[in-house]
């Protein structure tokens, strides 16, 4: 009986690690290639690029997948850092972009949920529910909207087109709602009793209150809008304004060797995020579970 | 007694008559600003997403932004007419209906999983979530390598005489973009389930032990039952995920992809760069529509079976 448990702990910590192994190895690959000299990476990897830009062209070429470099350089970073200023460029339109989406967004959404919190009459009721609906609506409804504010507005191909609408986006004010219902309305009374302000119970007791909650959000905010590509395709004409999420595709033949070590650069930011914030991730994502209540 | 007893109720009410009395109560004045916290928000939300919608249904009614004549359902038929939105549709609604039931049905396997004793059990849940945060764009390479006619993939099948095949070129082009989405959103959809899975009364489950009920049972009467709220809402989610699958698709094909993973999105593109406001319009309410009555229809499933279930 112990042996036969034993047997079944053994299979099913295999399968895990199965599958362990397949969700890194996208991430590992990106990152041991990234490390491999111009030469061994077209070498490699020279017929897909080429099979991309012209597909025309029979692939007689093979693709050879390697883990580990034959040689470990750090060519590639050094020509992204230093010899191709694009690249960087792009990565700091991306920051510019989701940096204030993540701040504004948060601030706002701490703003609306601590009004939430407070008083539950009809109108919020109905207005809570209403940001649901808004929440689960696919992006491309919310899309053309955004688009036609942007005509009018004259915003259009400008980044304040993106970053506008990031920043009312529900989602935040729905799970930090959420969050503060948890509060005990005890702590909110004592203060008041105190003598505190509006302001000051917001700021003093609530907002330190919900301190992990408003991490684990600006996490999943910034996660979501550092992946963006809908958005810059439809509202930025402009590929100047790109940010890396959209340019890292149109990367050509010519640049293969740069390709893994962009896209190393471009995921650091969420993953040193993931490594130092996972506990609260997982807490802000326990708490998107249910729709209601 | 001369004077009625004043109750707290008859104060209330006398303030309610003189309502101006209320405005110099300092409480009542302070509760008027949490109450405007709601205001940067709801404006916004109004300026950005519902009136620019209502107008957009508006636009969906008539014949051009600019002579304003009503056409009502016609924008509409024209749309549904249209072979390449046709395309579009069945193909977002073929993709979505195999990867939302894998995405749920695999990260509850996950979750299960982990449920089970076994060790490194936090390095695992680190491992099944670290997709979630690389971008998509990142790994497209890799997708790209391993895809690649001559790429991995095809090598490993050859093993098991599987011919080669073109991934992106072919009617497999979906298979590619499903094992990308999949990999992106299970490690979500687990820590939900895992959530639930945690919140099942421990009691009830030592019950159904002590009564002699098998595992199957187990699984199927209680813990299906307690997680049916998390399956909504893992099924509500993974659905809209897979509308944004666009962005996987467009990082691995470009603009023009193979017809089978020609979706929504690419088709709103086109009527964006054709600056077509009907057509666009048109489709913009028929998703929302569409998204509305489907979770209707979800909400409607999850109260019948898991109505005794806190939420």
């Amino acid at each position: 009986m112990i042996k036969k448990r034993y047997f079944s702990r053994g299979a099913l910590t295999l399968i895990a690690a199965v599958f362990a192994v397949a969700f890194l190895l996208p991430t590992v690959l990106t990152i041991t290639n990234s490390f491999m000299s111009q030469t061994e990476l077209s070498a490699n990897y020279g017929a897909i690029f080429s099979s991309l830009n012209d597909s025309s062209s029979f692939v007689s070429q093979r693709v050879n997948l390697k883990f580990i470099p034959d040689k470990v350089t750090f060519g590639q970073y050094f020509t992204v850092l230093l010899q191709s200023p694009d690249y960087l460029l792009k990565f700091w339109n991306s920051v510019i972009l989701v940096v204030p989406i993540v701040l504004l967004q948060v601030g706002i959404a701490a703003l609306a949920a601590y009004s939430f919190f407070r008083y539950q009459g009809k109108f919020r009721t109905f207005v809570f529910f209403f940001y649901v609906i808004l929440m689960l609506m696919p992006y491309q409804v919310m899309l053309v909207p955004n688009y036609l504010v942007a005509r009018w507005t004259g915003l259009l191909d400008s980044r304040w087109s993106i970053i506008l609408p990031g920043c009312f986006a529900p989602f935040s004010v729905f799970l930090l709602t959420k969050f503060m219902k948890r509060i005990p309305v005890s702590l909110i009374e004592a203060a008041r009793l105190d003598g505190a302000s509006e302001w000051r119970i917001f700021t003093r007791v609530c907002l330190p209150q919900c301190r992990s909650a408003l991490y684990s959000i600006a996490i999943l905010v910034f996660i979501d809008y550092w992946n963006m590509v809908e958005q810059p395709l439809v509202l930025l004409s402009d590929t100047e304004k790109y940010p890396l999420s959209v340019y890292l595709s149109t990367i050509n033949a010519g640049e293969v060797g740069l390709a893994f070590a962009v896209a190393t650069i471009y995921m650091i930011p969420s993953l040193l995020l993931f490594l130092h914030g996972e506990e609260y991730l997982v807490e802000g994502i326990t708490h998107s579970g249910s729709v209601k209540g | 007694m001369k004077f009625p007893a004043v109750t707290p109720s008859a104060g209330k009410s006398l303030a309610r008559r003189f309502g101006k009395w209320r405005r110099w109560d300092p409480y009542k004045k302070d509760q008027w600003i949490s109450k405007a916290f709601l205001w940067p928000s709801l404006i916004g939300v109004a300026v950005f997403f519902v009136l620019p919608f209502l107008v957009i249904c508006y636009y969906s009614l008539i014949n051009n932004p600019n002579q304003h004549d009503f056409v009502f359902l016609d924008n509409f038929i024209n749309l549904i007419h249209n072979s390449a939105f046709r395309t579009a549709a069945y193909n977002t609604a073929r993709f979505s209906a195999v990867a939302v039931p894998l995405a749920v049905i695999l990260a509850l396997g996950l979750a299960a999983l982990l449920e089970c004793r076994i060790p490194l059990k936090s390095q695992f849940r680190t491992f099944f979530l670290s997709p979630m945060m690389v971008p998509v764009a990142s790994v497209v390479l890799i997708w790209q390598v391993l895809f690649n006619y001559n790429g991995a993939i095809n090598d490993f099948l050859a093993v098991f005489g599987v011919d080669k095949i073109d991934w992106f070129k072919s009617q497999y082009d979906q298979v590619a973009v499903i094992l990308l989405f999949l990999w992106k959103n299970l490690g979500y959809n687990m820590i939900l389930f895992m959530a639930a899975l945690s919140n099942i009364p421990r009691d009830l489950l030592e019950m159904a032990d002590i009564e002699g009920a098998g595992p199957w049972f187990k699984f199927v009467r209680i813990k299906l039952h307690f997680l049916s709220p998390t399956i909504l809402f893992v099924t509500i989610l993974s659905l809209i995920n897979s509308f944004k699958v666009f962005r996987e698709i467009y990082l691995l094909t470009g603009d023009y992809p193979y017809e089978g993973v020609y979706l929504l999105q690419h088709f709103m593109n086109n009527a964006f760069a054709s600056l077509d406001y009907q057509r666009l319009s048109a489709a913009a309410v028929l998703m929302a529509i569409a998204m509305v009555i489907i979770i209707a229809i979800l909400f409607y499933i999850e109260d019948r079976f898991g109505k005794d279930v806190e939420g």
